[in-house]
């Protein structure tokens, strides 16, 4: 009998990984026995897949190690990535079971594609080589261009998966050219590597490694939408499904820091005087664009959109600040930003009905009074949003900004603090029209979609968790970047 | 035989990613824009080609294997987008695919 050589290698690192690609494979097969228009069962199969992806992430925390010739690595800032990705994938699969009822999207796939995507955000957060980095951010775009125009009957759903395409394409050739400079003066792609020529390379080398730096930094990005490479995120945001959308704005967004994170800390570390100035300036614009746009906006989703678009701003504050707090603040803040923004989409697909997306802002007047459990829910997550105590929002905005200030940039926590002041307006200006205005639509009882109900119960309580004790949770955090520095 | 540097190489795998990156923002015609990425992810492969000879280090030819990959999965998924556009509104005009703000 003729054997081969089976490679040695290190499965455990693997695990989490492989466990969301098995249930990808999985529901993709299961898929073809199904018979629609009902495809509740695939949502299910996804949300264990997801779960027990998360319990194995949990249980590795005190295990390290890497595999693939050290391509991929085993240690908690991947496993924070890992389960909190797993959360708001599953959340977005709760969401998606109830709204894709009131659309024409009848097809498994989107539970497949979805879970896909899922499978590039964990190899983003878990690599330290760029090839793989650069695979898995494909992995994840190219399955959400595809879940963004996924409802092909509605136009303006192919218009966002068209820009989403085109702008997302764009950006990652401006990723893979930075990767191509940093190859080429270090002659390798595993980020300590790359770090180590820039700390002590010739001069020839630290210039191309400072022009790698730059691009890497415009593909990162266009990927978090900050200013000025956000022109994309608000069409995109407001054309796709509104469950892909919760998707992009918590997960997505999510990754692509992940990645930006771990490469600029790990690698391009010892060039952090130069590309701290470039943050501060894209952190202010980010802000500041995101912010002043959102406030004369008349549809939820594009307000939204600009209102992620100011959360990367913040979330960039922390990556400014940088060391153990400042990149702990950042990662806790995905955390609490992934609760409050896949909840108050989760209010919006509540008020959307068949054919009614209900997306304009006139059509929430008085919904407050008549649904007085979804007036709850939104008011938590706008004032959240807002970064009001006693909410998660408040507790994250708290360490981002804190740790600027310990960091010595007094300015930009200015600026900060004084932009979040501004989003209270159009925050709060939601909420105004829902309570204080008269003459919107009805919304359908939250019983008859027990699935929403059930992401918004989650949603909510996570928003009120990480608000009320927050010190065990930033602990978390903290020990999760401690692999990093 | 002429010998050229191998930095010869990386200008013009760059000059090419700068026509390619041009050709995104001014062309119009959705399938043309399409193009114009390919031709700067080529860019970038020539570029990873050239960085491989010069480090006299394989991994930039691999990575080349791997951006073919995802370019052809890329072209997939993109040309299906834009299909689907067309059979909606039936054009392939970007400034014509206007129902959201551009």
């Amino acid at each position: 009998m003729t054997t081969l050589a089976f490679p040695d290698v290190a499965w455990l690192p693997l695990l989490p990984l492989m466990v969301i690609g098995a249930t990808a494979l999985l529901v993709l097969v299961a898929d073809l026995f199904s018979e629609g228009p009902d495809y509740d069962a695939l949502g299910w199969l996804g949300l264990i897949g997801l779960i027990v992806a998360a319990v194995c992430a949990a249980l590795l925390w005190n295990q390290s190690g890497s595999t693939l010739a050290g391509t991929l690595v085993l240690d908690r800032y991947g496993l924070f990535f890992t389960i909190l990705f797993a959360v708001g994938s599953g959340l977005t699969l709760l969401l998606s079971m109830n709204y894709l009822e009131t659309t024409d999207i009848r097809s498994g796939d989107y539970y497949t594609l979805l879970l896909f995507s899922t499978v590039g955000m964990v190899l983003m957060a878990t690599s330290v080589d760029l090839i793989v980095i650069f695979l898995g951010l494909e992995v994840m775009s190219i399955a959400a261009y595809a879940l963004a125009g996924i409802w092909r009957t509605q136009v303006r759903s192919n218009e966002a998966a068209l820009k989403y395409f085109i702008l997302g394409a764009f950006a990652s050739g401006f990723l893979l050219l930075g990767i191509a400079l940093l190859f080429g003066a270090s002659g390798e792609t595993l980020l300590p590597r790359i770090g180590e020529v820039a700390a002590t390379g010739t001069g020839e080398q630290r210039l191309l490694v400072t022009i790698g730096a730059a691009l890497l930094l415009v593909g990162f990005g266009f990927k978090v939408a900050a200013a000025p490479f956000h022109s994309w995120a608000p069409d995109v945001y407001e054309g796709a499904p509104t469950a892909v959308t919760a998707f992009m704005a918590a997960g997505i967004k999510a990754a692509a820091f992940a990645a930006f994170v771990r490469v600029f800390v790990d690698s391009l570390g010892p060039l952090a005087g130069d590309w701290r100035g470039a943050l501060w300036i894209l952190a202010v614009l980010t802000m500041t664009v995101g912010n002043v746009s959102a406030l004369v906006q008349r549809n939820i989703k594009r307000l939204l959109a600009y209102s992620s678009i100011a959360h990367a701003g913040y979330l960039l504050v922390g990556m400014v600040a940088g060391g153990e707090n400042g990149n702990a603040a950042v990662l806790f803040y995905l955390a609490v930003y992934t609760f409050m923004t896949v909840g108050a989409f989760a209010v919006v697909i509540a008020l959307g009905r068949r054919g009614q997306p209900h997306e304009d802002l006139d059509d929430w007047a008085g919904v407050g009074l008549r649904s007085p459990f979804l007036g709850f829910a939104m008011t938590v997550f706008m004032l959240s949003l807002a970064g009001v105590p006693p909410l998660a929002g408040f507790m994250g905005k708290f360490y981002l900004f804190s740790a600027a200030l310990e960091a010595g940039y007094v300015w930009l926590t200015v600026i900060a603090v004084v932009n979040s002041l501004v989003s209270v307006y159009y925050y709060v200006g939601v909420l105004v029209k829902m309570y204080m205005a008269e003459g919107g639509v009805e919304a359908e009882a939250t019983s008859a979609r027990p699935y929403l109900f059930a992401a918004l119960v989650a949603t909510l309580a996570g928003t009120f968790l990480l608000g009320l004790f927050p010190t065990p949770w930033f602990e978390i955090a903290r020990r999760s970047v401690e692999s990093l520095i | 035989m002429t010998t050229v540097p191998a930095s010869w190489y990386v200008v013009l795998g760059i000059l090419l990613f700068t026509i390619g990156a041009l050709g995104v923002l001014v062309r119009r015609n959705l399938i043309i824009v399409f193009m114009a990425i390919e031709l700067m992810l080529n860019a970038v492969n020539l570029v990873f080609v050239a960085f491989a000879r010069q480090q006299q280090a394989m991994d930039g030819q691999v990575m080349v294997f791997f951006v073919m990959t995802v370019a052809a999965a890329e072209a997939a998924v993109g040309l299906a987008i834009i299909l689907a556009v067309f059979r909606n509104r039936e054009t392939v005009n970007a400034d014509e695919v206007n129902l959201l703000r551009w």
